[in-house]
C-alpha cells in the first residue's frame, strides 16, 4: 500500500473488497464490448465481401462521354407546350475527345488513385459452330490491373495481353468448347473481325460476367471496334470507395462527361450497405448505454454500502475531490478490464463464428485477426465511458455528510 | 493551518455562545445546543458526560469540524474555524484532529497496519505541496510510525490481520493508533469504551491516558460510564443542550 497514492488504493481496495459486484459489473461491460466487437467485425466482413463481389471486376467509377440527346429547336414554355413527339436517339458508340488530357486530369484528381484507358463495345465471339455475344474491353493489361485487380480472379494460365491475346471468363470459354490456347474469333458490329489466343481463364464473380468478358489488348479492341486511336471510357479507381459518389461529382463538373460511380450502378446495395451500417450503430450505442447504466447502478449500490467507510474517511482528512476520484477511478478501471475482457471475448466469437459463417462463395465471411488499434480505442473509450458512469455514484460519495455516515 | 497567538496560554478549543439547530428554517425546527461556552486546554484529559440526547454527540462533532455550528463561534488552535469551507475543515480535521469511534469504524479492507497508515496516506500529496520538505510523512516514515504505534497498543503480533480477525478490544485498539498516527493536538473519543467488556475498558482507558501524558495530546471522551469518567482530569456535564457542570477532578488532580 502507498505507493499508488491514497485514491488509487482506496479504489483498487474497494473494488477488491465487492469481488462479486465487480466481476458482474466487468462481465457486464465485457459482454458489451464483445458483442461491438465482434458485431463490428462481422460487419466490415460482411460489407467488405458484399462490395468485394459487386466491384469485384468493375471499376469504382467510370467516366464516358455524354449520351447523345435531342434537342428540341423550339424550348416549351408554359403558355406554348411543345406539341412535337421527341424521339429519343439511338445511342451510337462514342469516344472520348482528348482522352489523353483528360486521363492526366483525372489521375490527379483527390482520391483518384489510378485511371486506365478503355475501348469497349459489343461483340460476337464465334468458335466453330458456336457463337455468343459478348463484350469486348480492349486495354493495357498493366494499367488496367490498378484499377480492377485480376490476378486474383485468375483460374488458369497468365495474365498476359499481347495484340492477338485474349483473356476470358470460364462460363464463355466452356460455352465456346475451348480450352487454354485455343484460338477464337471476335467480330464487333462494324462488321470488323480478328483472332485470339485464349492466354487466361478469369473467374469475375458473377456467371453473367463469366459469359460477357473479353479482355484484349487496346489496340486490338480499337480496332475491332473502328475507332483507331480512341476509347469509350476511362475506367477510374479511388482510395476509399465509400467516397466513389463525392468524388464522380467532382469529376463530372469538372470534365463535362458522363460519371458513374459503383454507388449510382449499384444503388440498391449501396442503400442496404447504408442501412446496416445504421442499424449496428443504433445497437452500438444501446449496448454502450446499457452498460454504462449497469456500471453506474452497480457503482450506487457501491456508495450505499459503503457509506461508513466513506464517512471514516472523510472524518480522518479525506476531501470531497479525493472521495470523488475513488469513485471515477473504480469506473476507469472497470470500464478497462471490461474491455480487455471483452476484447478477448470478441475474438473468440469472431474466431468460433469465421468457422461458421461463410459467404456465398464458400470463403469466410471475416478473417481472425488480432487489431491491437481496435482493442485500444475500446480499452480508451471504455475507461471514459466507466468514467462517465461513475460522475453521479461519486459525487453522491463525496457529497455524503461524513456525520451522518458515522452514525448509521 | 495558519495559529494566531499559539501560545501556551491560547486555549486549543475555545467554544463562545455555540448554538446548533437541526432543519433549521423548516417548521420542525429543534434547536439542540443552546449556546454552550467551552474552552479546553492543551494537554487536557477531559470526559464528556450526560444521559441520552442531551446533544454530546452534537456537540463532538462541532468540535471535529464534523458538523457546522447554526450560531457561536468555535476557535481551534486560535483560529477562527466557523467559518472555513468544507475543504478547509477537511484539512484541518486532518492536521490537528483525532477521532475515535464507539464501533471502530475500521475499513475492513485493510490491514491493521494500513488502517493506521491511512491518514497519512490521505494526506501525503498535500503535505509534499505544502512544504515539499515534509518529512515524516512518506511511505516509510508513515510505515514505521504506525508500527510503533501498534507496538504501543500491544498489537505487534497483528500488522497484517483485517480488522475482522480482531477482537472488539483489538479493533479498538487500532482505532486509537490511526487517531494518533499523525500527532493531533485533540482527540475526539465518542464513547471508545461503550460495546467492550471492563477489562478491555480499563485496558483502552490507561492507553488513552497514557498518549495523553506522554505525547501531550489533549483528549475530550465521551463516556456514559461514571467509573471511567472518574478518571479523567476534568468532567463536563451536558443536559438538555446545556452546559450543567464542569469540574476540576480533585480526586485525580490530587492522585
Amino acid at each position: 500500500m502507498g505507493t499508488l497514492g491514497f485514491e488509487w488504493t482506496v479504489a483498487l481496495r474497494f473494488l477488491r473488497e465487492g469481488r462479486m459486484q465487480t466481476a458482474l459489473i466487468i462481465g457486464g461491460a465485457a459482454v458489451g464490448v464483445g458483442v461491438i466487437y465482434f458485431i463490428t467485425a462481422v460487419l466490415v466482413g460482411v460489407q467488405s465481401d458484399l462490395i468485394r463481389r459487386v466491384t469485384g471486376a468493375q471499376a469504382h467509377i467510370v467516366l464516358k462521354p455524354p449520351e447523345e440527346t435531342v434537342a428540341p429547336l423550339v424550348a416549351a414554355t408554359a403558355d406554348a407546350p411543345r406539341l412535337a413527339s421527341v424521339q429519343a436517339r439511338p445511342q451510337r458508340l462514342t469516344t472520348i475527345d482528348g482522352w489523353t488530357t483528360l486521363a492526366r486530369q483525372t489521375e490527379t484528381t483527390e482520391g483518384v488513385v489510378a485511371v486506365a484507358a478503355v475501348a469497349t463495345g459489343a461483340a460476337l465471339a464465334i468458335k466453330g459452330n458456336a457463337s455468343r455475344s459478348i463484350v469486348v474491353l480492349g486495354t493495357d493489361l498493366n494499367q488496367y490491373m490498378r484499377v480492377v485487380r485480376l490476378d486474383d480472379k485468375l483460374t488458369q494460365g497468365v495474365l498476359r495481353l499481347e495484340p492477338g491475346e485474349a483473356l476470358i471468363g470460364v462460363e464463355l470459354a466452356r460455352d465456346l468448347g475451348a480450352v487454354l490456347g485455343d484460338r477464337f474469333r471476335v467480330q464487333s458490329a462494324e462488321n470488323a473481325s480478328q483472332v485470339f489466343q485464349i492466354r487466361g481463364l478469369l473467374d469475375l464473380g458473377s456467371r453473367e460476367l463469366n459469359r460477357r468478358n473479353v479482355y484484349v489488348d487496346l489496340r486490338g479492341a480499337q480496332s475491332l471496334l473502328n475507332i483507331p486511336g480512341r476509347i469509350t471510357n476511362l475506367d477510374i479507381a479511388v482510395g476509399d470507395i465509400m467516397r466513389a459518389e463525392q468524388i464522380a461529382a467532382r469529376l463530372r463538373a469538372q470534365s463535362g462527361q458522363l460519371v458513374e460511380s459503383w454507388i449510382q450502378t449499384n444503388n440498391q446495395v449501396f442503400a442496404a450497405i447504408n442501412n446496416q451500417n445504421i442499424m449496428t450503430l443504433l445497437i452500438r450505442v444501446f449496448v454502450t448505454v446499457v452498460v454504462a447504466l449497469g456500471i453506474a447502478s452497480v457503482l450506487v449500490v457501491s456508495v450505499v454500502q459503503k457509506r461508513k467507510e466513506i464517512g471514516i474517511l472523510r472524518a480522518i482528512g479525506a476531501t470531497r475531490a479525493q472521495m470523488l476520484r475513488v469513485f471515477l477511478l473504480q469506473g476507469a478501471m472497470v470500464g478497462i478490464a471490461g474491455a480487455l475482457v471483452g476484447s478477448a471475448l470478441g475474438l473468440a466469437l469472431v474466431g468460433i463464428f469465421s468457422r461458421v459463417l461463410r459467404s456465398a462463395s464458400g470463403t469466410p465471411l471475416f478473417t481472425l485477426h488480432f487489431d491491437a488499434n481496435l482493442i485500444g480505442i475500446f480499452v480508451i473509450a471504455s475507461a471514459l465511458l466507466g468514467l462517465i458512469a461513475a460522475v453521479l455514484p461519486a459525487r453522491n460519495a463525496a457529497d455524503l455528510d461524513p456525520a451522518q455516515a458515522i452514525r448509521g | 493551518m495558519t495559529q494566531e497567538g499559539n501560545s501556551a496560554d491560547t486555549p486549543l478549543v475555545a467554544l463562545a455562545q455555540v448554538r446548533k439547530t437541526y432543519n433549521e428554517g423548516l417548521p420542525n425546527a429543534e434547536e439542540v445546543l443552546h449556546g454552550i461556552d467551552l474552552s479546553v486546554r492543551r494537554g487536557e484529559f477531559a470526559a464528556l458526560i450526560g444521559p441520552s440526547g442531551s446533544g454530546k454527540s452534537t456537540l463532538l462533532n462541532i468540535l471535529g469540524l464534523l458538523e457546522r455550528a447554526s450560531g457561536g463561534v468555535y476557535r481551534l488552535g486560535g483560529q477562527d474555524v466557523t467559518g472555513l469551507d468544507d475543504d478547509e475543515r477537511t484539512h484541518a480535521r486532518h492536521s490537528t484532529l483525532g477521532f475515535i469511534f464507539q464501533f471502530h469504524h475500521l475499513l475492513p479492507a485493510f490491514s491493521a497496519l494500513e488502517n493506521v497508515m491511512l491518514p497519512a496516506l490521505i494526506g501525503r500529496k498535500r503535505a509534499a505541496a505544502q512544504s515539499p520538505a515534509a518529512n515524516g510523512i512518506g511511505e516509510s516514515a508513515s510505515r514505521a510510525r504506525a508500527a510503533a504505534l501498534l507496538d504501543a497498543v500491544d498489537l505487534h503480533d497483528a500488522y497484517n490481520k483485517k480488522p475482522g480477525e480482531l477482537s472488539g478490544g483489538m479493533q479498538q485498539r487500532v482505532a486509537i493508533a490511526r487517531s494518533l498516527v499523525l500527532g493531533p493536538q485533540l482527540v475526539l473519543a465518542d464513547e471508545p469504551t461503550g460495546n467492550l467488556d471492563t477489562r478491555s475498558s480499563d485496558n483502552i482507558f490507561e492507553l488513552l491516558r497514557r498518549f495523553n501524558s506522554e505525547q501531550g495530546t489533549a483528549f475530550i471522551v465521551v463516556t456514559h460510564d461514571p467509573r471511567l469518567a472518574a478518571r479523567c482530569d476534568r468532567i463536563i456535564e451536558l443536559v438538555d443542550g446545556r452546559i450543567a457542570g464542569d469540574r476540576r477532578n480533585r480526586a485525580r488532580t490530587a492522585g
